[in-house]
């Protein structure tokens, strides 16, 4: 695919962060790769936006800071950007675009890819029916999480997403087949986040089993923008080649579309919403749908992208997006932050599109499904008695209507809430779900049937 | 089809999907070209002297200025013939099986295959005699494509003459000439395929008002917002609502006769779970797999964005093609949101001056375009076919004020809008009764009342409770229930028991995933006549409590779990123990 004789040229027209504009220039194709040299000679790479009549505008991944017009080279690659990806870049970290920054060597061997890839027919995907155990009792009682899903965690500024990834990380990991991996890509990402998931995954015993993408937060951002499809373009290669289970984590999504709507309104591109580039469903489409499993293929990838709500909008661009391609959401609540529950997770807004089929009998226990949506019911009532408390005084509640505040006490308190390193089995996770509902008297659950409420249902406690 | 000898053009810029070509003065506005030495698939879109703008519809990378433009000579065009049934294409009506068959798990660039199965024999069982006239639209012979569907052949819109030969019944392949016709331009040969290009409606001899409801086995939908054969229905709702799962439940109970469900820049596991189910579930009216009937177009949001666009106009012209032949057809877009982005970013790359949130200023014309291409029509050939669209509708940030939910509201005649609260507390499906409407209440209401006279004074009472109760929410907000007096507690407590007992529906369990029409006004009635006795009784100055401990109030509420005759003995109880009860108050 390299041509032979890569053209090289000397000098652009006009350099405007991160893009820049050349005339001149022959045989260049659309999306191709360009390596962009300063007066130093040092290269950066660089991918092709649009080609016209000799003229070219190419991004420069690593920015453009320090090009002049007369002196920076250009080299047409003549091919796509790729990367080389094997099993053993797994216990490695590289930078954003997939160099190593751990002082090891360029990974040898595996396969040169094209980070962009190929969309997965849908006709060959095997549909995601694998329950994943992650021992936290939220996701796994509530919103389960399914081998292939893409299940997002929404978080806000402050707010603990870092740690209920990394438990889930650590636990869903012990509990998995030894033929898994994780790939995490972290754009825009600071230092210390970047520390905190490597020392968590190092008390796991599981740092060998992953591989890390780093554009850190002072990193020009454009580099960012190939940093997702750098890391799936690994776990597509662990997935489907090398049959792994693979968990990817995106961190922060946020962060790379800022970097796209940084490029678009530099081309001057009409924008849709908040200055955000109306192509922006596909990008995300284009990271998010590199998630699944294929038919007749032993390995998954398995997605868990995290993104923050600018001042916790969840009708922001990004979260809003991302919700519509994902199969489902974890939503995380600075209410129940600052009660201290830990995790934060809005019940009511998450969801997880897969449970339906990876839950239940045969998979985890027969009233799974129906005691879970009991819960929601139920905690969904709990809201509108809060409010109604909040004007009349808890004093003048009816008794049915104190049970449920009491009901939503317990299920923060006893079902939400958990320890960061407390790895509860799915028999935990339910019985604690029905301890809970219990203090709702039984005519109150009408999403449970008798045979479901006679096994499991106990109200001795309040009597 | 491209005798004449066409030159070729050049690429001289390209810009994602979006690239220009000179050399193109000899190519028509929407002709299909091919680009490249992969022969990537473009429409024309603008012409300006000889350089043509052209929409590539797949990834175009790697192309460049001086690549090679082939105009093909014809517009973008589907093919029909036996074998659509059952199947999966992509926007552009390629075989996903075949490619995931033929080449790998992945869609390679510039895969090409046909669309239907060229060697495969069908059996053919002529219906004219050499001699006989045939008209436009006009069957000349049947296929048996399906076990329940008998594929017509059909002279083409715009060919009508005289049968001077056809084949005896027997196997043939779709391309194998079967008949001969001498019409007025001379003699045309036809065979089992029809080309017909997308972006045009296939034509009508006219249109009809439609008085039967699309019976969707959905209660909410059925019974309080019911929608007609031929009827547009609009589904807007944010996401976490349920749309995919409720345009699923539509594609599966829907008591059409051809089901289209286009899956346009969705979830590829979406499009597997559709694949894995559908053949293993059962029509509850002819005992066959859901697949037999089910026709797939898949583009998802992965896929190639420009190709989205098209994979709408591909899914309703094969859905007017069984329509021409006399079917009961209902189209499922999900979602059209995403046809509308495509739209928006084809414009953007075409500089093109935008109207609101960046759409383009034709988004409404093309969205009444599409939406009028639904209805019941007279056909060319003489019969009766229907053709009902629902639309799902992505809105950013549920917002329904933006573009594409308002001018699909323009364009369709029934809403039924999702409603973030009902998701939340798992009421499903979230129709909201409230913001959802219906204007085919008139049309189809002398159709529920042959299943029972009361039907629509009834409706009529439930709605009416429904819209008292959320005016009486407000009040209990902000003093409680308690305050109330028994009458308005009444009205709350039979509102509840109607939101589980009827409007939520479960799509998972196996009895109540369906429900047909005869049990749908059963479990009406019984609701309405609970809401009035109780009224009479609490009027005489029965404590709500009465009503509320009774047994049975608790039985209604899981009344739709029972089979339809049950439900006779459940009214005929209900009424003995209000007559039990009033008694204790005259």
């Amino acid at each position: 695919m390299i041509r032979d004789n890569p053209v090289q040229y000397v000098g652009v027209d006009r350099i405007d962060e991160p893009l820049i504009y050349l005339s001149g220039v022959r045989d260049v194709g659309y999306d191709e790769t360009v390596q962009v040299a300063d007066q130093q000679g040092s290269y950066r790479p660089g991918t092709v936006l649009e080609v016209g009549r000799n003229r070219a505008v190419v991004q420069v991944l690593g920015g453009t800071t320090g090009l002049s017009t007369s002196q920076t080279r250009v080299r047409f690659e003549g091919a796509p950007f790729s990367v080389r990806v094997t099993e053993d870049m797994l216990g490695r970290a590289f930078d954003g675009l997939g160099r190593p920054i751990d002082g090891g060597p360029s990974p040898i061997g595996g396969e040169e890819r094209a980070v962009s890839g190929v969309p997965i027919n849908p006709a060959a995907r095997a549909y995601p029916t694998d329950f994943i155990h992650t021992g936290v009792s939220i996701i796994d009682g509530s919103n389960s999480l399914i081998r292939g899903q893409k299940l997002p965690i929404f978080s806000g500024n402050g707010l603990p997403h870092q740690q209920l990834t990394a438990q889930i990380v650590r636990q869903a990991t012990i509990a998995e087949a030894e033929s898994f991996a994780v790939v995490l890509a972290g754009m825009g990402i600071k230092n210390d986040e970047a520390d905190y998931f490597r020392h968590s995954f190092e008390d796991a015993g599981a740092l060998g089993k992953v591989a890390l993408f780093l554009s850190p937060a002072d990193a020009p951002s454009v580099e960012r923008i190939l940093t997702p499809q750098v890391a799936l373009t690994l776990a597509e290669y662990l997935a489907f080649e090398r049959d792994m289970h693979v968990l990817v984590l995106l961190t922060d999504m946020t962060n790379y579309c800022d970097a796209l709507r940084e490029i678009s309104s530099a081309r001057d591109e009409i924008p849709a919403r908040k200055g955000y580039p109306g192509h922006l469903y596909s990008d995300l489409a284009a990271i998010y749908e590199r998630a699944g499993r294929i038919k007749g293929a032993e390995g998954s990838i398995t997605q868990i992208p995290i993104l923050t709500m600018p001042s916790d909008d969840i009708s922001h661009p990004v979260p809003d997006l991302t919700g519509y391609i994902t199969e489902g959401q974890i939503v995380s609540e600075r209410g129940l932050f600052l009660k201290g529950i830990y995790p934060p997770i809005d019940a009511l807004g998450s969801l997880s599109r897969l449970m339906k089929d990876g839950v239940g009998k045969g998979f985890t226990r027969d009233d799974h499904i129906a005691v879970s949506n009991q819960l929601y019911a139920a905690y969904s009532r709990v809201e509108d008695v809060r409010g109604l408390a909040s004007v009349i005084g808890e004093d003048e509640l009816s008794p049915a209507d104190r049970q449920f505040l009491e009901f939503g006490d317990a299920f923060e308190r006893q079902y939400l809430a958990q320890g960061e390193n407390e790895n509860r089995t799915i028999e935990q996770t339910l019985d604690t779900a029905w301890k809970v509902i219990s203090i709702l008297p039984r005519s109150e659950l009408v999403r449970l049937n008798d045979q479901m409420l006679d096994q499991h249902y106990s109200r001795q406690e309040q009597d | 089809m491209n005798e004449i000898d066409r030159q070729e053009g050049a690429v001289i810029r390209v810009n994602g999907p979006i690239i220009h070509a000179e050399g193109m003065g000899h190519v028509g506005a929407f002709e299909v070209v091919k680009v490249g030495a992969d022969g990537l698939i473009g429409e024309v879109l603008k012409l300006a002297g000889d350089v043509a703008t052209i929409q590539v519809y797949e990834y175009t990378g790697g192309l460049k200025p001086g690549d090679v433009v082939k105009a093909t000579g014809s517009a973008l065009a589907v093919t029909l013939a036996p074998g659509l049934l059952g199947n999966i294409f992509d926007g552009l009506q390629r075989p996903l099986r075949v490619l995931a068959e033929r080449d790998d798990a992945f869609l390679q660039v510039g895969a090409q295959a046909e669309p239907l199965d060229p060697d495969r024999l069908w059996r053919f069982e002529p219906t004219v005699k050499p001699g006989e006239e045939l008209h436009e639209g006009q069957p000349f012979a049947v296929v048996k494509e399906s076990p329940i569907i008998d594929h017509r052949l059909m002279a083409p819109p715009g060919m009508s003459g005289t049968v001077s030969e056809i084949k005896p019944a027997g196997e043939y392949t779709i391309s194998q000439t079967l008949c001969a016709l001498d019409t007025p331009q001379g003699k045309r040969q036809l065979t089992m395929v029809q080309r017909w290009p997308v972006r045009r409606p296939r034509p009508k001899a006219g249109r009809k008002t439609s008085n039967e409801v699309l019976v969707t086995g959905q209660r909410v939908i059925d019974t309080l917002f019911p929608v007609s054969k031929g009827g547009v229905a609009c589904l807007p709702g944010d996401f976490g609502t349920g749309k995919t799962v409720l345009q699923q439940q539509l594609a599966k109970w829907s008591d059409a006769d051809i089901i289209v469900y286009v899956g346009c820049g969705e979830r590829g596991n979406e499009m597997a779970d559709v694949l894995r189910t559908f053949p293993e579930l059962e029509d509850p009216r002819t005992g066959r797999a859901l697949m037999e009937r089910t026709i797939l177009v898949a583009n998802t949001s992965n896929m190639p964005v420009a190709a989205r666009e098209v994979s709408i106009y591909t899914g309703i012209t094969l859905a007017e093609y069984y329509r021409d032949m006399g079917y009961a057809v209902a189209l499922m877009a999900d979602s059209t949101s995403r046809w509308a982005e495509a739209l928006r970013e084809a414009s953007s790359r075409l500089e093109e001056m935008p109207a609101e949130q960046g759409y383009p200023a034709y988004l409404s014309a093309r969205l009444a375009q599409f939406y009028e291409r639904a209805g019941l029509v007279r056909t060319l050939g003489g019969a009766e076919g229907s053709l009902s669209v629902i639309g799902a509708v992505s809105p950013p940030g549920g917002d329904f004020s933006e573009p594409v939910t308002q001018h699909t509201m323009r364009f369709t005649r029934c809403l039924w809008a999702l409603e973030r609260s009902l998701a939340h507390a798992r009421h499903y499906p979230a129709v909201s009764w409230t913001d959802s409407y219906s204007q085919y209440l008139s049309d189809v209401a002398p159709w529920w009342e042959s299943h029972d006279p009361d039907w629509l004074s009834q409706r009529g009472e439930i709605v009416d409770l429904l819209s008292e109760e959320r005016n009486l929410q407000e009040i209990v907000k902000l003093v409680g229930p308690d305050v109330l007096p028994d009458a308005q507690r009444l009205t709350l407590l039979v509102a509840d028991l109607f939101k589980t007992g009827f409007l939520q529906q479960d799509a998972t369990d196996p009895v109540d995933t369906f429900c047909v029409p005869g049990k749908q006004v059963k479990l009406l009635r019984a609701f309405v006549m609970f809401y009035r006795r109780a009224s009479a009784i609490i009027q005489r100055g029965a404590p709500i409590s009465r009503v509320r401990e009774m047994d049975v109030t608790q039985r209604l509420r899981r009344a739709k779990m029972l089979e339809e005759k049950e439900l006779d003995n459940l009214l005929a109880e209900l009424e003995a123990r209000m007559d039990k009860l009033e008694q204790q108050y005259t």
